[in-house]
């Protein structure tokens, strides 16, 4: 009988990966807000890279701006951000006044009335945002109640804006030199008494919301499990890619150009600057997606708290404009950057002196802190490529511009 | 520090590289550095502890007009930790317009100067993923260089309106 005789062992390969699938996510995709696309080189449900392809909402913002003189350019910031279009306004205006006051033959500056309009206005528009920010970023992780609670809320201050510029997206409000006066609103007028004491009534109503919201959301644990802890961007990642607002100080930076680098009226009130730390029984790391949500979520009260000094204090009276017959900068050159909702959001204008600008660069805080991507996602999964995108807060017209 | 001491502190540092300090414009003051060695300067500047720029603002492409015979690249510093900022500027000749990368130091560099690349065409040795950021990969020329013509078609539609 023929034995069978045990032939050599065979060795199996046993591979670790599977073969690389590439998905497209975007550029239509809810979740991407926006036109967004993202190249996902995947191993099963690893994601080994996430390519970030952007520009499918460039409109040439740069190039138009060179032939437009410059309160011409200021509707097109608001088609940056198209969610916080105040506080793109302001941006661009506080550049170009800067370089309007940098002019020593010419004696230039904004009105003390036009400054507090500005605070007052911007300060609602960042809690405008951070509930977009939010009711989004619950929607994506699959959380649908918090999206129709945060509009509610945001319906409350787009019928203000509305009531002050008369339109509920792009603003054109603030113009340089001071708002705009296309509304009556005289100091002591019936208008600017409804409209302070409908703010002061939202207040009180939208106050104790955000601790409902964080009993909604923030402490929801399929909500935790889905953020806490994912996609760690440490403080020194941070900074280097230029990741700034509430995407730094959810590294525990503790870093606000409202406090540090004071601009407009801003050192006169009082208000705090969250930063997020490690919290070990909730089980959220410094850095991680819940850190950079719960800044917004903190930060909305802070706004709350400016706002409600300037209802303290009232308006002042006089012009909301300065005497500005043309806007003519000098020649030269300037880089100023406010706090927008979404981080430090910069301009750099050069002049030559004419009507036009020669450049405008617009430096938006999401295209910073979405080149972060690539790095972040590395070795997560694909279901959390969605908890990463909404939580460092992106709006794609700002990113392509 | 203030840029005039910045500005002290590079000229003892690299010599002839440090070009001049600009004060003459209104405005943010600037310093000219030789293209060849700002990446050199940028890494000194980011690793020096006195300096310590951890952070790059904004990185833009210039072309101030048609007469120029170079572009410039504008580096706006930040130091979040002694709270001063700087203004770099580079200049490359348009004909051959090369200069070092910074996106080793800064990362965010990476995304800033594939922009540069994408609307000026100035490109950045050294940097591992040059390719255009906002426009298609098949456009055609450097839109913000100001002797631009825009295309009359791409892929078939009419591009000026």
């Amino acid at each position: 009988m023929e034995s069978t005789q045990p032939t050599e062992s065979k060795i199996i390969e046993l591979k670790p990966f599977t073969d690389e699938m590439i998905v497209n996510m975007g550029p239509q995709h809810p979740s991407t807000h926006g036109v967004l696309r993202l190249e996902l080189r995947l191993d099963g449900e690893i994601v080994r890279e996430a390519i970030p392809h952007i520009g499918y909402l460039h409109r040439c913002f740069e190039k138009h701006s060179e032939n437009l003189s410059y309160p011409q350019i200021i509707p097109f910031t608001d088609r940056m951000d198209y969610v916080a279009a105040m506080n793109q306004n302001w941006g661009f205006c506080l550049a170009v006044e800067k370089l309007l006051e940098a002019d020593e033959t010419k004696d230039f500056a904004v009105p003390e009335r036009a400054e507090y309009l500005r605070v007052l206005i911007c300060e609602l528009n960042r809690i405008a945002s951070h509930l977009l920010s939010f009711g989004t970023y619950g929607m994506d992780i699959g959380a649908f109640t918090p999206f129709l609670y945060a509009f509610r809320d945001r319906e409350r201050l787009l019928l203000l804006f509305e009531k002050v510029c008369g339109a509920r997206l792009t603003y054109n409000y603030i113009r340089i030199g001071g708002v705009s006066e296309i509304i009556p609103m005289e100091p002591g007028s019936v208008f600017e008494q409804n409209f302070l004491e409908e703010i002061e009534e939202f207040l009180d109503y939208f106050e104790p919301k955000i601790d409902e919201y964080n009993d909604l959301l923030t402490a929801n644990s399929i909500f935790a499990e889905r953020t806490m802890g994912v996609a760690v961007m440490t403080a020194e990642m941070a900074l280097s890619y230029g990741a700034t607002g509430p995407n730094l100080r959810g590294s525990g930076v503790d870093w606000d150009l409202r406090r540090d680098e004071p601009y407009s009226i801003y050192d006169r009130f009082d208000f705090n600057v969250p930063v997020s730390k490690d919290i070990p029984e909730l089980g959220a790391v410094l850095g991680d997606c819940w850190s950079r949500y719960k800044v917004r979520m903190d930060e909305m009260k802070e706004s709350v708290k400016i706002v409600r000094q300037i209802l303290a204090e009232g308006l002042p009276d006089g012009p909301v404009m300065a005497d500005l017959k043309a806007v003519r900068p000098p020649k030269g050159e300037i880089y100023f950057r406010s706090e927008a909702p979404r981080g430090e959001l910069g301009f750099y204008i050069v002049s030559d002196g004419t009507p036009k600008p020669v450049r405008v660069k617009g430096r938006s805080p999401c295209f910073s802190a979405l080149s972060a991507m690539q790095e972040l996602s590395r070795g997560l999964m694909v279901a959390d490529i969605i908890a990463i995108i909404g939580s460092i807060d992106i709006v794609m017209g700002e990113v392509d511009r | 520090m203030n840029p005039e001491e910045i500005y002290n502190t590079l000229v003892n540092k690299f010599g002839e590289s440090v070009l001049s300090f600009d004060t003459e414009l209104v405005g943010d003051t600037s310093i000219h550095i030789a293209s060849t060695a700002i990446a050199d300067v940028c890494q000194f500047l980011a690793e020096t502890d006195t300096l310590l720029f951890d952070s790059l603002m904004c990185l833009s492409g210039l072309d101030l007009s048609t007469k120029d015979e170079e572009f410039s690249v504008v580096y706006h510093l930040h130091s979040i930790r002694h709270r001063h900022n700087v203004v770099l500027k580079a200049s490359v000749p348009k004909t051959d317009a090369h200069l070092p990368t910074v996106s080793h130091i800064w990362k965010t560099a990476d995304w800033h100067e594939r922009e540069a690349y994408d609307l000026y065409g100035i490109f950045f040795e050294g940097h591992t993923d040059l390719r255009r950021i906002l426009l298609p990969d098949d456009w055609e020329g450097y839109p913000l260089r100001k002797d631009y013509q825009e295309p009359d078609f791409y892929r078939g539609m009419r591009v000026p309106y």
